[in-house]
């Protein structure tokens, strides 16, 4: 039973990523919106909270703060707001970290 | 795939209301069913018609209407919400003694129970909040 969660604050602003890839279990996915794609980020201070996970991020929001794709943490996948659909529908259930 | 949307922040907040209608578009363009939108806490904001934003600005309102009423949605402000914050149908008007009403066209009032329902009769719920 895999669950989608979905995170959207940013990690120098909230815990919710801390908890979420904490809780989260083998073949669960993260998607990381809205300011939660400052997570996403190389070098930055959630970088070593992904390893081993899921990620996809949601390219909109990145481009709206400006963060090109180089930027991310290798691996990491951009969706549209298309495939955040497709995520939702991949897996069994939805968590939103709010 | 039948979805349930819950949207717990007001329009032009933070990002959660536009997040969740551009979800909400892209899951109808790819063919998906959307049972019900539930607004709730601070979110029934959403649902008032007396909201003036700049010509150049987007109309988080209007753009939930026009949606509902294109793909025929029920979209459902929390009562007890919208009692709070002042967001009024007929039904309430005459209830309460207001004297006026200011419920955007293509939603209702309703209960908590029609979140639940959703919940039940949707194969996905998903929130969007702050």
């Amino acid at each position: 039973m895999a669950m989608l969660h979905v995170v959207n604050k940013s990690p120098y602003d909230a815990c919710n990523l801390n908890t979420a890839s904490s809780i989260m279990k083998e073949g669960d996915q993260l998607l990381l919106i809205e300011d939660g794609v400052y997570g996403a980020m190389k070098n930055a201070k959630a970088e070593s909270l992904l390893n081993g996970l899921k990620v996809s991020v949601l390219g909109p929001d990145l481009a709206a703060r400006g963060i090109s794709q180089d930027k991310l943490v290798d691996g990491i996948d951009v969706v549209d707001y298309a495939g955040f659909v497709d995520l939702v529908e991949a897996n069994d259930k939805v968590q939103s970290w709010l | 795939m039948k979805l349930t949307i819950q949207v717990n922040e007001g329009p032009y907040q933070h990002q959660s209301a536009d997040t969740a209608y551009y979800f909400a578009k892209a899951a109808l363009e790819k063919g998906h069913e959307i049972f019900r939108v539930f607004f709730y806490h601070d979110g029934v904001n959403n649902g008032t018609r007396l909201t003036t934003p700049p010509q150049d600005d987007r109309n988080i309102v209007n753009r939930w209407s026009e949606l509902a009423q294109e793909h025929n949605i029920d979209m459902v402000l929390c009562v007890a919400a919208a009692q709070r914050r002042g967001i009024v149908d007929d039904g309430e008007a005459e209830r309460n003694g207001k004297d006026t009403t200011n419920i955007a066209p293509g939603f209702r009032i309703s209960g908590l129970g029609q979140l639940v329902e959703g919940g039940i009769q949707s194969d996905r719920l998903i929130v969007f909040g702050d």
